[in-house]
């Protein structure tokens, strides 16, 4: 028992380790000081003023949310086509397929970043906005296809096969059964692009095109000075909405499945 | 016989095109690396296109790449060795748990993967920066009177990986842990078991899958890095992965990044290998499910 206090008290310790950093973050925000650090001196807003009159900010955020919803948009119909594949039908050679899907995961952002560019090089094509967003969609596919294919598993082929039977068409019984089945895994995937998008800076510093930053690759070039009490405020920003949509979704879901049942 | 082997072209209609995508975005630019690796560097972003080893004999002859590759390996090491201590104990925790809201504990795991990166690298400055709140807790105690320098040193820039990749180290443990039939180590014990040997002859070797997992994701995803040193290192806190950024970034020197690349690809691909012969990749997609 005394072992199992100190495992106790231990994993209290890590959790602390974890979100102390965080919501240090998160209450610098608010600090009134015109420093970006200790100590608190008082409770004030302007940060978040300061944040929404500042255009390379603004601009920055823009990039990243479009960025990141078409990314969720590309990532996750490639999935879940691909999920559906490995899901639904048995065919030689799966493993392999699935594991050529699954490996890119292990290829050093770094790395993946420079070959990409050095291909379009090859190519004489500039970096752009597009470059950007094959780039994203191609880092998050293996994760949605995980998150999407672990979903689907779940879903039971009767139902299909009890619709087909009952008359509907193909198309009828995908509208009608097999996409509404799916959503909640098409959802979790398009969220998981979303926040591997919004949040990359690793590719995302090598695939810019010059002049035009995301949110993470902005911070990154404020923090060369010092950390400014605007990027803390600009850090809470992103903090709600990377943690806040996906739990508020989850929470959604929950009340609607319980309202229905 | 012929019905049963014949083709269903259904799954690969729906599979092309993200085989294509990886195809084009992935296994296409691998190749290009190898083969830029032999241009030549003529001027800042002009290169050209030759077949030398010019590159090669660079990086195998000059200490400065042998000693980033040395340092990357072993700070990689340190932060896996670190992480999986770390991480291995309140992932034994959740798994064993009888509190009731074990469901909370779990999703305080996943949420860091939710909050930026960069912020959660950045947050480090407040804690161990000379304003941060290690410092101001140290001073404020009269323990010490100058701030400690805590920040922009090794300690700092290892600090941060862990904290960044630790939440992927306890997923992966408590998936295999979970796994885990309660009553071997109970029925250990009846046998004779300490507790301690209890753990360690059944549910140590058991729970090996999801360490093994862990630990190579957090070792790949350090190696790989150059962010985190940049923003929590000091000017000698480099890995292999800045000195592609510099390469690449700086100084244009397109092919000479290329060989850096491709030689931090074939040093993981190497890890990656060594891992599957004993492991197979099949743990690495548990955590997600």
């Amino acid at each position: 028992m005394r072992a199992w206090n100190l495992i106790r008290l231990f994993t209290i310790a890590v959790y602390i380790f974890m979100f102390a950093p965080i919501i240090v973050v998160l209450l610098l925000a608010f600090n009134s000081s015109q420093f970006g650090g200790f100590p608190m001196e008082g409770f004030s807003l302007r940060w978040f003023y300061r944040l929404y009159e500042n255009e390379a900010i603004v601009r920055a955020f823009k990039t990243s949310m479009i960025l990141g919803v078409l990314t969720a948009l590309f990532a996750t119909t490639l999935g879940v086509l691909a999920s559906l594949a490995l899901v639904r039908y048995q065919f030689r050679g799966k493993d392999w397929i699935t594991t050529f899907l699954i490996t890119p995961v292990l290829v050093p952002e770094t790395v993946l970043a420079v070959g990409v560019l050095i291909f379009l090089r090859w190519l004489s094509v500039p970096r752009s906005f597009a470059l950007l967003l094959l780039g994203h969609t191609i880092i998050a596919l293996p994760f949605v296809i995980l998150v999407v294919q672990a979903r689907l598993v779940g879903i039971k082929k009767e139902f299909e096969e009890a619709a087909r039977s009952l008359g509907a068409n193909p198309f009828e019984t995908f509208v009608q059964i097999t996409l509404p089945l799916l959503l909640p895994a098409v959802f979790a995937g398009a969220l998981f692009a979303f926040t591997i998008s919004f949040d990359n800076i690793t590719a995302t510093v090598f695939w810019r095109p010059s002049g035009s930053e995301t949110v993470p690759t902005q911070i990154f070039a404020m923090l060369k000075t010092s950390v400014s009490p605007e990027i803390n405020a600009l850090g809470f920003v992103m903090i709600v909405i990377t943690v806040g949509v996906p739990l508020m979704a989850g929470g959604l879901a929950r009340y609607f499945s319980r309202k229905t049942t | 016989m012929a019905e049963v082997n014949s083709f269903d072209p259904r799954p690969w209609r729906l599979l092309s095109p993200a085989l294509l995508a990886i195809t084009l975005l992935v296994v296409v630019p691998m190749s290009f690396i190898l083969v830029y690796s032999f241009y030549e560097n003529v001027d800042l972003a002009v290169d050209r296109v030759t077949f030398q080893f010019g590159n090669w004999e660079e990086l195998l002859t000059d200490s400065y790449y042998l000693y980033a590759i040395w340092k990357t390996l072993r700070l990689s090491i340190i932060v896996t060795i670190i992480a999986a201590v770390l991480g291995y104990i309140p992932a034994y925790f959740i798994a064993n748990t009888r509190f009731r809201q074990k469901w909370l504990l779990l999703l305080l795991l996943i949420l860091p993967f939710w909050v930026s990166f960069i912020i959660r690298t950045l947050s480090w400055i407040h804690i161990l920066g000379n304003q941060g709140a290690v410092n101001g807790i140290l001073q404020w105690l009269g323990i010490t009177g100058q701030p400690l320098s805590l920040m922009y040193n090794e300690f700092a820039v290892l600090v941060g990986f862990i904290h960044v990749f630790l939440p992927y180290m306890i997923l992966n443990v408590y998936v295999s842990l979970d796994g885990i039939d309660e009553n071997l180590e109970p029925a250990a014990r009846t046998l004779g078991c300490t507790p301690w040997q209890a753990f360690r002859e059944v549910t140590l070797p058991l729970s090996m899958p999801g360490l093994a997992a862990g630990s190579l994701l957090v070792f790949v995803l350090t190696a790989g890095s150059y962010v985190t040193p940049l923003i929590l290192g000091g000017p000698g806190d480099f890995l292999f992965g800045n000195l592609i950024f510099d390469a690449v970034i700086s100084e244009l020197n397109w092919p000479m990044g290329a060989t850096l690349s491709f030689t931090l690809l074939f040093l993981l691909a190497v890890v990656v290998v060594i891992y599957s012969r004993f492991m197979g990749l099949s743990q690495l997609q548990k955590a997600f499910a």
